[in-house]
């Protein structure tokens, strides 16, 4: 490893801690997970019935995910750069000798760091439906990675519209509207008004573009190599979006 | 060295900054002065590579802002307008990060931090959060940030800025102390400030440099520089004016005020004669006046500001209104043609 390769490294990780150190240093923090164990914990139990179902698998779980995830996650990405404009501390931050790029990974890792521990604490239900019944363990590891991938899809997204703006609710509302769109472009009533008109390649391709289509199979806890391409090419397309967005911006 | 090539920067069709190019050596300390709004912020923002020129570009210590922005930055230190820090941050954690970016790690870093938190006076707030510190000190913890990984070049934007005037003095003794080894920028619009810690003011006013001087030359443009103000126990003023204006080497007299007990007059000089003050004193203890004071003016620097960027803003008033009356000329015949198209 050379030495630029080394200091892009220090770069993003010492990023990375402070947003993460902020993160936690918030009552923000407490107050997303909590929300976010008790809304999956509801809709597992309550809307999904998942005792009486009687199926020792996560699947009731994870179906979920595309729904909390389009209200929570962007509530976690709307200060990433909203705050950072409206304090001035951008100006500090992109003066530094660091890229954009590394400023950029570094406060997306983060948050994805923050997604996937408060993911991680939803343990419990693995252990309930080890003591119920005999799940595939497998299944159930395919659907956190596909979960947890499908948040940085969102994340992204969410970070993209925070460093369109300096106000944290427009960045908010800018990030739930896109991802309501890759949601319904998936959505079967949505599909269905498609095909009665439209060519099949045509539903197909919007279909295609939705989160929904995608983590239709890693909910059952298929890991497909081409849903994982998905996911990671949205990441990569948001991010780069946001670079584009924050070196034509005009001032602070 | 800090060289400014051909700066220009347009925000849509507006011209924030025309054309500006200036060199700052080490050892310099570089006040760059000017009304509101007249571009000081967006070029120090420019030079730090926070927004790219229009046009030209700026060279630090040899590296390019533009195609070799990391190594540029890793020399600057910046203070931006208004010292933004992060408000969750611990004054510590704050110093510290931007240690670690700044590059220095292990033992380094620790030492780094604790030196800059001693140099600033932090001490007494080191564990506080930022968000609870007082403009002073959020002033200082900004500056620290800055000046950290001892940069060859500072850039400042207004860093006295809400300081009280103890805080002050710190600030400029310590901008003062840094300033053999480092070139330094530093914006301001007090102009006793200027006047306290620059070796050199640039004044600039709608993005255009209008001056680049020493602050004492600067001085010497003032109308009063070089006056003599007498004060003289009440008596004829008439007379006084008379006598005054009867030496040679004085151009015109001014009385100033009228206070119960003495009279105060101000003797412009002709430019070029030397030696006034002596001349008058004679004159005067001739005539048998009392002279209660005498004081040789050294030219007051918001006079000269003042007369610089109003000259300036005045300029472009009239290029704006000429440019409006060659558009409204231009336009002339074709109304004239169109009238006599009319009848048709």
């Amino acid at each position: 490893m050379n030495m630029n390769q080394a200091k892009t490294i220090t770069n993003i990780t010492v990023i990375l801690k402070r947003e993460l150190g902020s993160y936690f240093g918030s009552p923000v923090a407490y107050v997303f997970i909590i929300v976010f164990l008790m809304l999956s914990g509801f809709f597992t139990f309550n809307i999904s019935h998942f005792f009486e179902m009687g199926q020792a698998d996560l699947r009731s779980f994870f179906q979920w995910h595309p729904w909390i995830y389009l209200f929570l996650v962007p509530a976690v990405s709307m200060r990433l750069w909203a705050e950072e404009r409206r304090l001035g501390t951008m100006e500090l931050l992109l003066t530094l000798p660091v890229t954009l790029p590394q400023v950029i990974l570094g406060k997306f890792l983060a948050g994805w760091i923050f997604l996937g521990i408060a993911l991680l604490l939803t343990f419990p239900l693995v252990i309930t439906t080890l003591y119920l019944g005999n799940p595939d363990l497998g299944a159930i590891f395919c659907g956190y990675i596909g979960s947890f991938l499908m948040a940085g899809a969102y994340l992204s997204i969410g970070i993209m519209t925070s460093s369109m703006t300096r106000s944290q609710v427009i960045s908010f509302i800018l990030a739930v509207v896109i991802c309501l769109f890759f949601i319904l472009a998936g959505f079967s009533p949505v599909t269905r008004a498609f095909s009665g008109w439209a060519p099949l390649w045509l539903t197909d391709l919007v279909a295609q573009l939705s989160f929904l289509t995608h983590f239709a199979s890693i909910e059952r806890g298929v890991l497909d190599i081409r849903d994982i391409l998905y996911f990671v090419s949205i990441i990569f397309f948001m991010l780069y979006t946001n670079a584009t967005i924050l070196e034509n911006r005009k001032t602070s | 060295m800090i060289e400014l090539r051909n700066i220009t920067k347009y925000f849509g069709a507006k011209k924030a900054v025309d054309t500006i190019s200036f060199a700052v050596e080490k050892g310099e300390i570089l006040g760059f002065l000017g009304p509101n709004a007249a571009g000081k912020s967006t070029t120090m923002r420019i030079i730090t590579g926070y927004i790219p020129p229009s046009r030209g570009t700026v060279v630090i210590g040899g590296n390019d802002i533009l195609t070799d922005s990391l190594s540029a930055r890793g020399k600057i230190g910046y203070l931006p307008e208004n010292a933004p820090a992060y408000p969750d941050m611990t004054v510590y954690a704050f110093l510290d990060f931007c240690a670690q970016i700044r590059g220095f790690s292990g033992k380094d870093r620790k030492t780094k931090t604790e030196e800059i938190i001693d140099r600033c006076f932090l001490n007494s707030v080191k564990h506080q959060a930022i968000s609870t510190l007082s403009k002073g000190y959020k002033q200082r913890v900004c500056f620290a940030q800055s000046i950290i990984h001892d940069p060859e070049y500072l850039i400042l934007d207004e860093p006295t800025d809400g300081l009280d005037p103890n805080q002050k003095h710190e600030v400029r003794m310590m901008i003062r102390n840094m300033a053999a080894e480092k070139a330094i920028i530093l914006s301001t619009h007090i102009l006793d400030e200027m006047d306290a810690v620059c070796t050199r003011a640039i004044i600039i006013a709608n993005g255009r440099i209008v001056v680049d001087e020493t602050p004492e030359n600067l001085r010497k443009k003032s109308p009063s520089h070089g006056a003599i103000t007498l004060e003289i126990p009440k008596g004829n003023p008439k007379k006084l004016i008379a006598c005054l204006k009867s030496i040679a080497g004085t151009k015109s007299v001014e009385s100033l005020t009228t206070e119960d007990q003495s009279l105060r007059v101000r003797v412009f000089p002709e430019p070029g004669s030397d030696a006034i003050a002596e001349k008058i004193l004679s004159e005067l203890i001739k005539k048998r006046y009392r002279v209660k004071s005498i004081f040789v003016e050294q030219g007051h620097l918001d006079e000269v500001f003042r007369m610089l960027t109003t000259e300036a803003s005045m300029e472009q008033d009239i290029d704006f209104k000429k440019k409006r009356l060659s558009k409204r000329l231009r336009n002339l015949p074709d109304l004239r043609s169109q009238r006599l198209k009319q009848p048709e």
